[in-house]
């Protein structure tokens, strides 16, 4: 990778620079509430490098992550715009793309999204006019090349750090790290994983991404969501899509009494965030604490991931 | 071919309850293939009709015609000579026969009997499943002859997504039954075929323009 910079984001410089980079997340409200977002955010302003904007997660209709991704840019915060294709057409998409980038939003994590079944509005028409790997390719040809999808120029390029996920735990397993290096090739430069649970599983995955080459062409996260309770362990097994859960950790938490559940979840994350940095190729990792931020700190303290590199943004 | 289902009766007696001479009037081919719209089902909506009606108390006349083929004027005629004598008009047709009659039949009042579907094949007994979306670019021949436009929930055109597990879509979780997942099948099938480096090739966004993008479509063959 070349020392220049895309976007010239903090979260690209620490990558960059070599070191482990740390994101966290933070989901926008189901209403205007910005005081409660602040508050969250607050949490994760000095122990992650960059927080991830959630763009309706799960089809949920929440405030949109352009407006959450300023708030937090005045906040000092540095954000990780997620976009999804289900909503918006390639006319939406780009225009919300240089509307981001004049606001000063420097990271962009292209996703296809939940389908909007899950959502509150599943009576919704879904757009789909475009998914994840055609927004990379077009978000990298708008800032690399300076042209829209049509070929129109672009007035002022879009400077954005792109990123997208990856599902190792997804089907079928043997095409998943193929279908990374799609989205590498297509113009991600870091890639955030699902939440991983199935430790063997994803170092199977680590390991064909290093022998394919891609761990030196991408900026590799690991995804990691502490389990809060059996109730959540048990959720995400079931019904998140794509999730693997093994029973072992259900069984672990089941384990130590009521009271020190949430602790037990804490402790498997840091044993997760450890496991993971010691694999070949990983280069930082993303911490999903959903609606637990105030967590957050001391799980990234006793991943031994504090304090956080002091890095401005062009 | 064109799948529908059967309106409720009491949508339908919703649309019909000002009237009381009606035709109904069914089509033969596609929507008679999905025991929707032949001319068995005209005969049932028929009497459900009489007997629905009767129940509240209100004598209905109602008419039965059944042809070929109601997207084809020819074939329209004879329907459109029987309506004459009636005050409304519930067609069993899709969409499609619908609204030839519509145009055919200025004045008269005229109503869908049933909900036009999809474009599918007949995959058992009683069980119908959608095919085609009419994008009028076809990608089968990059897919291993399944058609993700149509079968993904998500339009992927460089699926399968991080949603696909164990052969089936993500939405098969809160449909709460089994909808396959087309890139899992289209994965299986190019393995097969030796092709799965198509897989690794980037596909641009479609051209949605000859998929309706540009409003209404036609065809002109040229003689």
């Amino acid at each position: 990778m070349t020392a220049e910079y895309s976007a010239g984001s903090k979260l690209e410089k620490i990558f960059k620079s070599g070191q482990k980079a740390v994101t966290g997340e933070c989901g926008p409200p189901r209403g205007a509430d910005v005081e409660h977002f602040r508050h969250k955010a607050n949490f994760l302003k000095n122990c992650v490098d960059a927080v991830n904007l959630t763009d309706n997660q799960t089809a949920v209709v929440r405030f949109c992550s352009m407006a959450a991704g300023r708030i937090l840019l005045d906040m000092g915060i540095e954000p990780v715009m997620q976009m999804v294709t289900r909503d918006m057409n390639r006319i939406a998409l780009q225009s919300n793309v240089l509307g981001a980038a004049a606001l000063g939003i420097k990271n962009l994590l292209c996703l296809t999204g939940d389908h909007q079944s899950f959502g509150d509005h599943p009576q919704a028409k879904n757009v789909h006019d475009m998914d994840s790997i055609m927004l990379l390719h077009t978000v990298k040809t708008m800032r690399d090349e300076g042209k829209m999808v049509s070929g129109t120029e672009v007035q002022g390029r879009p400077a954005m750090f792109l990123g997208a996920a990856a599902n190792p735990f997804a089907d079928p397993a043997e095409f998943r790290v193929i279908r990374m290096g799609k989205k590498i090739a297509a113009g991600a430069q870091f890639i955030q994983t699902q939440c991983i649970y199935n430790m063997e599983r994803f170092r199977k995955f680590m390991e064909m991404a290093n022998d394919m080459g891609l761990t030196e062409k991408c900026y590799i996260m690991a995804g990691i969501t502490p389990l809060k309770s059996v109730g959540m362990a048990n959720y995400m097994k079931k019904f998140v899509p794509g999730l693997d859960v093994p029973d072992s950790y259900i069984t672990r938490l089941k384990g130590v009494p009521k009271e020190n559940v949430a602790a037990e979840g804490i402790k498997i994350a840091v044993e997760q965030i450890h496991e993971c940095l010691e694999m070949k190729g990983i280069s930082g990792i993303h911490l999903m604490a959903i609606e637990w931020e105030e967590r957050a700190p001391e799980i990234i303290e006793a991943a031994g991931l504090l304090p956080r590199p002091q890095v401005e943004a062009d | 071919m064109v799948v529908g289902e059967r309106k409720s009766l009491a949508e339908i007696k919703d649309m019909l309850r000002p009237y009381g001479k009606i035709l109904v009037a069914g089509c033969d081919t596609c929507t008679a293939e999905c025991l929707a719209g032949g001319r068995k089902q005209v005969a049932e909506l028929a009497a459900a009709l009489e007997m629905s009606f009767r129940l509240e108390g209100k004598e209905v006349a109602v008419q039965e015609i059944s042809v070929d083929r109601q997207c084809i004027h020819e074939f329209l005629l004879d329907v459109i000579d029987k309506a004459q004598d009636t005050e409304a008009v519930v067609s069993i047709a899709c969409g499609a026969g619908v609204q030839s009659l519509a145009e055919r039949l200025p004045g008269k009042p005229i109503f869908p009997g049933i909900n036009t579907t999809f474009i599918g094949e007949t995959a058992n007994m009683g069980l119908w499943q959608e095919r085609c979306r009419g994008c009028g670019d076809c990608v089968l021949g990059a897919t291993a002859g399944l058609c993700p436009v149509t079968r993904c929930a998500k339009v992927l055109l460089n699926g399968p997504c991080g949603g696909s597990q164990n052969g089936l879509c993500e939405v098969s979780a809160v449909l709460k039954c089994d909808v396959p997942c087309v890139w899992a099948m289209i994965y299986e099938r190019l393995q097969q075929l030796g092709e799965l480096d198509r897989l690794t090739d980037y596909c641009p966004p479609k051209d949605w323009r000859p998929g309706g993008g540009m409003g209404p479509r036609q065809m002109v063959r040229e003689h």
